[in-house]
C-alpha cells in the first residue's frame, strides 16, 4: 500500500514534472559557453528550451539596464563586474542556495564569488567558467615579449594590437610595477594609477597596428602575421596554437588577469526553475568537460576537467607553470563609478596623437 | 539680290542615320538679311537640318558655309549662328538680364559693357526694364521676344528659329507672326525659320524651302509656292486644295481635257505639263479658285467651261475663312470658299448651286503610280 | 456629406505618418532628453539639471570629436558629390534605356548586402596582407607589404563608398529633369562645357545636390562600423563615443546629452550648409 501510494506519487510528479517546469530559459551568455550539444541534452533531460544569446560583459550590463531585468533569465557576467552593476541598477535578484547542488562546485571558487558578488548581505553570483587574459605572442618574430609593457617595445613596431578597454590599463599598470587591484577603493591612489598609465599608453600608440575590437579580428591579425604580439585571452592563444605552433598564449612576468564568468539571475527572469537547472546541469562534470572543450577555458566544476582534451590540457601547461598559476591576479569586484574615471583615461588615450 | 555673297549656303548636304536617310542631298542659299522658312510635315528632316546648320549634328557629307566659310567639324559654340529653341530653353535658374546675357558673358565681355548691350536689345524687342525679372515671371510672348533677344545680342549671321510658335495660343500665335517678321526686318539678320504650318511660312517668309522626305520639293517666293507648286506634294501641302484623281482625254495645245473618277469632265490650263492621253493625273483645285453660281446666273452660256451643279453637304462657318463642301452629281465632294462680299450666307445644307472654275486656276500632275512606272 | 468623408480619408492618410513621427521620433527625443538631464550623483540618485551639457562643452576631448566628426563628414560629402556627379552625369544624360537602367542596378548592386560585409570587403582588399598590397608587390611597385588600412584615408574610402548611392540617386532625378535644349542652347550662345557646367546644369541640379549632400552628410555622421573598423586607432568618431557612453561607460546620461547635441549640432552644420548654398529646405526637399 505504502510502496503503491509512494510509486503513484512518483508517477505524477515524473508526469506532472515536464508540464509544471517546461519552460524556456533565455539565456544570456558568451559565445561557446552553451554548446548545442550541451543544449540538446538539456532539453532532453529536463523538457526546457533553451534560447541562446551571447553578448559581453558590457553589453549583458546595458541590456539588462534598459529593460531592468528583464528579458533574460540567466544571465554570466564576470564576478567583479555585478556588485557594481547591482549597486546603480538592481538588475540581479539573489541567488537561492537552497536550489543549487553546492557538491559541484570547486567550494574555494564557490566561495570566493559568492564573497565578490555580495551586495546587501545577498550573494547574486555563482562561478562557472575561469580563464585569464594576458599575450598572445607569435614566439618566432616576437620571442622578446614577456609582459605588457613589451609590446611597447620598438623591435615590435607596427607589429601589436590590444584593446582600448580597462583590462590593458590594469594589465599595463601591473606591468608598470603598480598595484591597481589594492587602489580600487581609493579613487585619488587610482586615478594617480591610470595618469602614469595613460602617458605610457599615449606614447605607446605608435607602435599599434590597430585597436581590436572582437575575438575574430584579433585572431585574424595574428594568424595573417600583421600582428606578432597582443593582448589576448588565453583561449584565443589556444586556439591559434592549433593551426600554428609559433604562436601561443604567453602569462606575462606582472601576472595574467584572471576573471571568473558567473550565473546571475536578472532580476525580471520568469524561469527561475529552469535557470537553475541548467545551473545544475552544465556544473555536472562531463557536461562540463564539454564546455571546457568548446569554449577552451577551464570550468568552476569537481573533477570539471577529467573529460577535458589532451591537447587543450598541454596547451594550459605550456603556458601556466605552478609560479604563473599562482601569479595569477584575480579581479576584484569593481566599485561603482570606477568605469567612468576609466572610460576618462581611455578616451584621452584614444584621441591623442 | 542685294548681297552676291550669301549668308548661308548648303551643297548636296546629306544626313544618314542608321536605316534612313533624313536630309537626302539638299542644296539651297540664303541671301543675306532674308527670312528663309523650311516647311515640311513631321519627320520630314527640317529639325534635322536645322541641327546641322546649328552645328548640333554633322552632316554624313555635303558643305555648309556661312558667310562663306565652311562649317564642318566647327563646334556649335563657335558657330556665328544662333537658335531660338522649340521650347525657347530659357534658362530657369537666371533672370531675364542674365538670360540675354549669358553669351556675352562667355565671350568675356565686360560687365558694365554686356548690362548695356542686354538693356539695349531688350529695348529693341521691346521689352525695355525687365532684366531683373524671373523667367516665370513673364507671359508666352514676351518670353518669345526674350529668346529672340538672347540670340540677336550676339549679332549672329544667321538666326535659326525651330518652330519657337508652337507652344502658344492661336492669338498669340498669329500676333507673334507679325512680330517675329518686323523684329526680323529690324535686325536685318537672316532667318531661317523651320514649321510645319504653312501659314507661318507664308505669312514671314521671303523664300520658302518645302521639304518631304528630306528633299527640297520646291524653293521659291511664298507667291510662287502657293500658286504654282511644282510638284503635287507641294499643292496638297501649302494652302488648302480639293484633290481630285481624274484621267487625261485629250490634250489640245496648252489645254488638257480630263475625266474624273466621278465621271465629270475638267478643261485645265496646263502649259508646261509633260502628260499624255490615257494618263492618270492628280488635279489640285484651290477652294478660293471656285466661284459659286446661282442657279440660272448664266450657267448655260456656251462658252462657260468647268461648271457643275451640286447641293449643298455642309456649310462650315469659320468667319472670314468660310467654306462650304458641295456634292455634285458624280458624288464627289468639293470644298469651295464662301466669297467675302457676303453673297450667299444664306445658303444652307441641301441647297441647289452650281460651281464654276477657271481653267487656269488649277494644277495637275501625273498621278504618283504613273511616276513610278 | 463629401467634406465630411474627404475629411476623414484626410486623416486616415495622415495618421501613419502621425503615428510615426510621434512613436519613432517624438517619443524617444522626448526619452532622450529627459535621460540627458538627469545628474548621477551616486548609486540609483539623480537629480535633474544640465550637467551632461556642460560636460560636453568642458571636456575638449567632447567637442573636439565632435568638430572631427563633422569636418571629415563633410570631407566625405564634398568627395561624394565629387564622385557621384560626373556617375549621375552620366546615367541621366549620356545613357538610355536599358544601359541607364543596367547602370542605375549596377550602383545599387553593393547595397544589396550589409553594410558589415561592405566594410569587411574593403579591409581585404585594403589590409596589409590583402588583395591590394599584394598586387602591388607582384607587379614590383613596392618592395614589402603595405598597409593601407586603419588610417582616415582608408575610412574616407569607406564612408564614400557607403553613401555614394545616396548622392546618385537624387542627382540623376533633377538632372534627368533638365531638359537637353538648355544645354544645346548653352553651347549654341558660345557656352564651353566649363561654363555650362557652372551656369546651367549646377544651378539646376542645386535641388538634388543639396539633398544628396544633406542625406550623405547625415550618413557619415551617423556612421558607426566604418570609422571603427577602417579607421584603426586614431578613429574617433562621435557615435563611437555615444556607443562607449551607453554600453561600456554605463552612463546613460552622457550619452544621451550626445545624442541629444549630435541631432542639435548636426542641424546647425546643415542649416549653415542651407544657408551659404542660399537653398531653403522647402525647395530641396519639395518636387522638382
Amino acid at each position: 500500500m505504502k510502496t503503491a501510494v509512494v510509486s503513484t506519487f512518483a508517477v505524477i510528479t515524473t508526469l506532472s514534472a515536464p508540464s509544471t517546469s517546461a519552460e524556456t530559459l533565455r539565456l544570456l551568455t558568451w559565445g561557446g559557453y552553451a554548446p548545442e550539444e550541451v543544449i540538446k541534452l538539456f532539453e532532453a533531460e529536463t523538457g526546457h528550451n533553451v534560447e541562446v544569446t551571447t553578448s559581453n560583459n558590457e553589453e549583458i550590463i546595458a541590456k539588462l539596464r534598459a529593460t531592468n531585468g528583464g528579458g533574460f533569465d540567466l544571465a554570466q557576467p564576470s564576478q567583479d563586474r555585478i556588485a557594481s552593476a547591482q549597486e546603480e541598477f538592481g538588475i540581479y535578484k539573489p541567488i537561492d542556495m537552497t536550489k543549487v547542488d553546492a557538491d559541484l562546485f570547486i567550494p574555494s571558487m564557490l566561495a570566493a564569488t559568492a564573497e565578490n558578488t555580495t551586495y546587501d548581505g545577498k550573494v547574486y553570483g555563482l562561478p562557472q567558467i575561469w580563464g585569464t587574459s594576458g599575450l598572445v605572442v607569435n614566439t618566432v618574430e616576437a620571442g622578446d615579449v614577456t609582459d605588457y609593457t613589451d609590446l611597447c617595445d620598438a623591435s615590435v613596431a607596427g607589429k601589436v594590437s590590444y584593446r582600448l578597454k580597462r583590462p590593458t590599463l590594469i594589465g599595463f599598470a601591473y606591468s608598470m610595477g603598480l598595484d591597481p587591484f589594492a587602489a580600487y577603493d581609493d579613487p585619488e591612489a587610482y586615478q594617480a594609477i591610470l595618469d602614469q598609465v595613460e602617458t605610457r599608453l599615449t606614447d605607446c600608440k605608435p607602435n599599434v597596428k590597430t585597436y581590436w575590437d572582437g575575438g575574430d579580428e584579433i585572431k585574424n591579425l595574428l594568424r595573417s602575421g600583421e600582428v606578432v604580439a597582443s593582448m589576448a585571452w588565453d583561449t584565443g592563444g589556444w586556439q591559434l596554437n592549433a593551426d600554428n605552433p609559433d604562436i601561443t598564449f604567453v602569462a606575462p612576468e606582472a601576472g595574467a588577469l584572471g576573471w571568473i564568468d558567473t550565473f546571475a539571475l536578472p532580476a525580471r527572469g520568469r524561469a527561475d526553475d529552469a535557470a537553475y537547472d541548467w545551473i545544475n546541469f552544465v556544473m555536472k562534470p562531463e557536461i562540463a568537460s564539454i564546455i571546457t572543450n568548446s569554449a577552451g577555458n577551464f570550468t568552476a566544476a569537481v573533477s570539471g576537467d577529467k573529460a577535458v582534451s589532451p591537447d587543450l590540457k598541454t596547451r594550459y601547461q605550456a603556458s601556466f607553470d605552478d609560479e604563473a598559476i599562482d601569479n595569477i591576479k584575480w579581479y576584484p569586484p569593481v566599485p561603482a563609478g570606477l568605469e567612468a574615471m576609466e572610460g576618462a583615461t581611455l578616451d584621452r588615450i584614444n584621441a591623442a596623437k | 539680290m542685294p548681297n552676291p555673297h550669301p549668308d548661308l549656303v548648303c551643297r548636296d548636304l546629306t544626313k544618314n542615320f542608321d536605316d534612313f536617310c533624313a536630309v537626302d542631298h539638299v542644296s539651297f542659299e540664303v541671301p543675306q538679311g532674308s527670312f528663309f522658312s523650311i516647311l515640311g510635315p513631321s519627320g520630314c528632316g527640317k529639325t534635322t537640318l536645322l541641327r546641322m546648320i546649328a552645328g548640333f549634328q554633322s552632316p554624313s557629307s555635303g558643305d555648309l558655309n556661312i558667310k562663306g566659310k565652311s562649317m564642318i567639324g566647327v563646334p556649335p559654340n563657335k558657330r556665328p549662328v544662333s537658335m531660338v529653341f522649340q521650347h525657347l530653353a530659357l534658362f530657369p535658374t537666371m533672370n531675364i538680364g542674365d538670360n540675354v546675357g549669358f553669351g556675352l558673358r562667355q565671350r568675356g565681355i565686360a560687365k558694365a559693357e554686356i548690362k548695356r548691350r542686354v538693356e539695349t536689345v531688350l529695348d529693341r524687342v521691346g521689352l525695355p526694364g525687365v532684366s531683373t525679372r524671373k523667367i516665370d515671371q513673364i507671359s508666352g510672348g514676351q518670353k518669345q521676344r526674350v529668346a529672340i533677344a538672347r540670340c540677336m545680342v550676339l549679332e549672329p549671321d544667321v538666326l535659326l528659329l525651330d518652330e519657337p510658335l508652337g507652344a502658344l495660343d492661336l492669338k498669340l500665335r498669329e500676333h507673334m507672326k507679325i512680330e517675329l517678321k518686323s523684329l526680323q526686318a529690324a535686325f536685318n539678320t537672316t532667318f531661317v525659320y523651320i514649321t510645319h504650318d504653312q501659314s507661318e511660312a507664308l505669312v514671314m517668309s521671303d523664300h520658302i524651302a518645302v521639304m518631304n522626305h528630306g528633299q527640297f520639293e520646291q524653293i521659291g517666293t511664298p507667291h510662287e509656292v502657293y500658286h504654282t507648286p511644282s510638284s503635287a506634294f507641294v499643292a496638297g501641302f501649302v494652302g488648302d486644295a480639293n484633290k481630285i484623281d481624274a484621267t487625261v482625254v485629250a490634250v489640245n495645245g496648252s489645254t488638257l481635257t480630263l475625266t474624273s473618277t466621278g465621271g465629270t469632265q475638267m478643261f485645265i490650263d496646263a502649259p508646261s505639263t509633260a502628260i499624255h492621253v490615257g494618263q492618270s493625273a492628280e488635279v489640285f483645285l484651290r477652294p478660293e479658285a471656285i466661284e459659286l453660281v446661282a442657279v440660272g446666273d448664266g450657267v448655260n452660256d456656251p462658252d462657260r467651261v468647268n461648271v457643275s451643279d451640286g447641293v449643298i453637304e455642309s456649310v462650315l462657318f469659320n468667319g472670314a475663312n468660310s467654306s462650304v463642301t458641295v456634292k455634285d452629281r458624280s458624288g464627289s465632294l468639293l470644298k469651295v470658299s464662301l466669297p467675302q462680299t457676303g453673297a450667299f450666307t444664306a445658303l444652307r445644307q441641301g441647297d441647289r448651286v452650281f460651281t464654276r472654275w477657271n481653267p487656269s486656276q488649277v494644277r495637275c500632275y501625273p498621278a504618283p503610280a504613273e511616276l513610278e512606272n | 456629406m463629401v467634406t465630411d468623408k474627404s475629411r476623414l480619408g484626410f486623416y486616415l492618410l495622415l495618421a501613419p505618418i502621425l503615428l510615426w513621427l510621434m512613436v519613432l521620433i517624438i517619443l524617444p527625443h522626448i526619452g532622450l532628453f529627459i535621460v540627458s538631464i538627469s545628474e548621477k550623483i551616486g548609486p540609483r540618485e539623480y537629480a535633474t539639471g544640465f550637467g551632461n551639457y556642460a560636460v560636453f562643452f568642458t571636456e575638449p576631448l567632447y567637442w573636439n570629436t565632435f568638430a572631427r566628426t563633422a569636418i571629415m563628414s563633410i570631407v566625405a560629402t564634398a568627395l561624394t558629390l565629387l564622385l557621384g556627379f560626373p556617375i549621375a552625369y552620366y546615367i541621366a544624360k549620356l545613357t538610355r534605356g536599358r544601359t541607364k537602367t543596367t547602370l542605375f542596378l549596377m550602383c545599387m548592386i553593393p547595397f544589396w548586402v550589409s553594410e558589415l560585409v561592405r566594410t569587411f570587403g574593403w579591409m581585404i582588399l585594403l589590409r596589409e596582407t590583402g588583395v591590394f598590397s599584394n598586387l602591388l608587390m607582384a607587379l614590383g611597385l613596392v618592395d614589402g607589404p603595405v598597409e593601407m588600412l586603419y588610417n582616415d584615408a582608408a575610412m574616407m574610402v569607406g564612408l564614400v563608398y557607403t553613401s555614394i548611392l545616396f548622392m546618385v540617386v537624387p542627382l540623376v532625378t533633377t538632372l534627368d529633369s533638365l531638359d537637353d535644349g538648355l544645354i544645346e542652347a548653352g553651347y549654341d550662345l558660345g557656352g564651353t562645357s566649363t561654363s555650362i557646367l557652372r551656369e546651367i546644369v549646377i544651378p539646376h541640379a542645386m535641388p538634388g545636390i543639396v539633398s544628396g549632400c544633406i542625406v550623405v552628410f547625415m550618413l557619415s555622421l551617423g556612421n558607426y562600423l566604418t570609422p571603427i573598423l577602417l579607421g584603426g586607432k586614431d578613429s574617433l568618431w562621435f557615435t563611437g563615443m555615444i556607443y562607449s557612453q551607453f554600453i561600456t561607460r554605463f552612463n546613460w546620461e552622457l550619452g544621451s546629452a550626445f545624442g541629444f547635441l549630435l541631432l542639435v549640432l548636426s542641424s546647425l552644420v546643415v542649416f549653415i550648409g542651407l544657408k551659404l548654398t542660399g537653398q531653403s529646405l522647402s525647395n530641396t526637399m519639395g518636387p522638382t
